[in-house]
């Protein structure tokens, strides 16, 4: 365990200083904003839906002051508050969406790429459609739809956005997967008499898993912003249920047209801070946890099509959105 | 020789439009399955409020969904064939009619932003990564990150107070002036266009501050994509022996960056943008929110208030079809660039 975590430490250590920084950087950054999640009950001044306080009503658009330090809204809330408790609710849906989206990926991928036939062309086929989809769109359609089937909330929203990211660890695992099969160490475990569940949980899971963090970090700032985007269009988190900065970013349009700038620019701050963090931090771990992956990726030729199925959905998975 | 290449070519796009059948088959049953799943009457939930129980059967038989699924399905199918998407439920208008008013806006929009992000993109890409890990690669790098990292609508609101309100340069809202709109005869429905075509040079001038600040925002949305995947490869052919053994070979720097890193880097980046698209036209959405834009997104945003399913299901079919036939002109004008596809 012990020599574990040094060769971690001394493989941080030998990357080049630009990574090494990202990765600190982003990283503590990354902290922050999570202590400030959990913690907020404790730091925020007031409740996110809380507008007054010992019986006097907060000004309505109050400029920044002493009370309220990032100003008010026009509903009278508190601007640092809502910035505090957006940063949960940004949290509770990304937990939720990168694990539900990383366990049906993971098992798909997995599946698909060991079992092959037309079990994984089908699934290829779907996936495919998936990823082709414009990916908003299809998280406003399911959040539009799951919240007449069965009510808005955290939980609704996350499983929109699980389905945008499902098709991205699918790729990489199917990907790693197929090449994994053929390598002499599985093979000789099917020689030796493994059942398919073992080899597939044993050997294959082992070997592909190592490229999972990179993209569930990359994935999660992508998450943030679709959460953001569906929160602005009106089919995110519902303002009764919990804060949400993208919801608060609609609610600044109109405060924008009156030259008001101070609902507008913590909420977008506050969503960009964290994408930037968690895209540096997740560039940070390719190059530290993937030292193969780092040269790679230089190297990469994407070419269309369904060829490039082995290191390219790495790198398809790295684009922004 | 020249018959032969043809001939591949040909047999490459033939076979790549193959491929794009069941693709846009899975797409259309996925549109299908995903609208006919949500529990619940379309037309009760759009329309209940405001129809009696006879009415709504009456809408219920006539937008067909009073058929059995497969029919439905079959229906469905077949309309899409013949380019119909289907009738709104909240004001029964073809949605075909929303495509033709409203597409132009988004066009423009898109267009622009598109030629904005390859205007700036290219040359930056290009920049960092001949200068890879110097201070300004660095830098080219982080605005990359940046421009994906803040959200579209974001960016809008800070370019409406800072050019909009602040500073007052440009207007933040509309695609053109009220007096512009009511004036200019439409013929293209491309606003811009229909002004130009009339003559009318301070409409055209009036439309096109109209269109600085949103089409900046979605291009910055692109611009950051390109940049990196252009660093990402022109790096990687300037490591190739080819380039070196230009360079071996006495070419002038400038000679081997344009035309042989930059040429062969540019194949890898074409791809990726066409699968932008579909980012492209989520941002889009956003970014006709943000500005009150009339493009079929903001129509799109209307049609989901109030519950319209059938103007929803038109309108995502309609968006899913142009990712689908972006990314198959991309995959033959990538054909036609670099004859290694094509075999």
């Amino acid at each position: 365990m012990a020599g574990r975590f040094r060769r971690t430490l001394a493989t941080v250590r030998s990357t080049g200083a630009v990574p090494r920084w990202l990765l600190y950087i982003g990283g503590a950054t990354v902290l922050v904003f999570t202590l400030v999640a959990l913690a907020a009950p404790l730091i925020a001044p007031y409740d996110f839906d809380q507008y007054r306080s010992d019986g006097t009503r907060f000004p309505k658009l109050g400029h920044p002051s002493g009370d309220h330090p990032f100003g008010t809204t026009v509903q009278s809330l508190d601007v640092l508050s809502r910035v505090i408790w957006g940063a949960r609710t940004a949290l509770e849906v990304v937990v939720l969406a990168v694990v539900f989206s990383l366990i049906i990926g993971v098992a798909l991928g997995l599946i698909s790429g060991f079992v092959g036939g037309w079990l994984d062309r089908v699934l290829v086929l779907l996936m495919d459609a998936l990823f082709a989809f414009p990916y908003l769109l299809l998280a406003i359609v399911l959040s539009f739809l799951l919240s007449d089937a069965i009510g808005s909330g955290v939980v609704t929203t996350a499983l929109a956005i699980t389905v945008v990211y499902v098709p991205q660890y699918f790729r990489v695992v199917r990907g790693s997967t197929m090449s994994a099969r053929e390598l002499p160490y599985v093979e000789a475990a099917r020689v030796i008499g493994a059942k398919p569940r073992t080899i597939i949980v044993r050997y294959l899971l082992a070997n592909v898993v190592q490229s999972v963090p990179v993209v569930a970090t990359l994935n999660a700032g992508d998450a943030i912003l679709t959460l953001a985007g569906l929160g602005f269009l009106g089919y995110g988190i519902q303002p009764t249920e919990a804060a949400e900065w993208g919801y608060d970013l609609q609610r600044a349009v109109s405060d924008a047209n009156a030259g008001i700038w101070w609902t507008a620019l913590y909420p977008g701050l506050a969503i960009t801070v964290l994408v930037v963090a968690l895209t540096i931090l997740g560039e940070g771990l390719n190059e530290v946890l993937n030292p193969t992956l780092r040269r790679r990726r230089a190297f990469a030729f994407l070419l269309p099509g369904r060829s490039a199925s082995t290191q390219a959905p790495v790198l398809a998975a790295k684009e922004p959105r | 020789m020249g018959a032969v290449r043809s001939g591949s070519l040909a047999r490459y796009i033939g076979t790549r439009l193959l491929l794009a059948i069941p693709m846009v088959w899975i797409l259309l049953t996925m549109v299908f399955v995903l609208m006919r799943v949500a529990p619940g009457d379309p037309v009760s939930a759009a329309l209940g409020a405001r129809l009696s129980a006879d009415q709504l059967a009456e809408r219920r038989a006539a937008a067909g969904f009073d058929a059995p699924i497969l029919q439905q399905y079959w229906d469905f199918l077949g309309h899409i064939v013949r380019l119909d998407f289907g009738r709104t439920l909240t004001d029964n208008r073809p949605v075909t009619d929303i495509i033709v008013e409203n597409g132009g806006a988004t066009l423009t929009l898109t267009l622009a932003a598109v030629i904005l992000a390859v205007l700036f993109g290219l040359p930056m890409g290009l920049h960092a990564g001949r200068r890879r890990d110097k201070p300004d690669d660095i830098v080219i790098r982080l605005f990359g990150i940046l421009t994906f990292a803040a959200p579209v609508f974001f960016v809008g609101l800070l370019f409406q107070l800072f050019f909009g309100k602040a500073l007052g340069w440009l207007p933040t809202s509309g695609q053109a002036s009220p007096v512009v709109q009511a004036t200019v005869e439409t013929k293209t429905h491309i606003l811009l266009l229909d002004t130009i075509i009339a003559g009318d040079g301070e409409a055209t001038g009036d439309v096109l501050k109209h269109l600085v600040l949103p089409a900046v925002t979605l291009g910055l949305l692109t611009l950051g994509v390109l940049v990196r995947m252009t660093r990402v490869n022109v790096i990687q052919t300037l490591g190739s022996d080819y380039v070196e053994s230009a360079r071996a070979r006495g070419i002038p720097d400038r000679t081997v960056v344009v035309r042989h890193a930059l040429r062969n880097a540019l194949v890898p980046v074409i791809t990726v943008m066409g699968l932008q698209a579909a980012l492209l036209l989520g941002g889009a959405v956003l970014t006709e929110q943000t500005f009150n834009w009339p493009g079929i997104g903001n129509q799109l945003v209307d049609y989901l208030n109030n519950r319209d399913y059938t103007a929803v299901q038109g309108i995502i079919t309609f968006f899913a079809l142009v990712v689908v036939l972006i990314s198959l002109l991309i995959d033959i004008i990538n054909a036609l660039v670099d004859p290694r596809i094509r075999y």
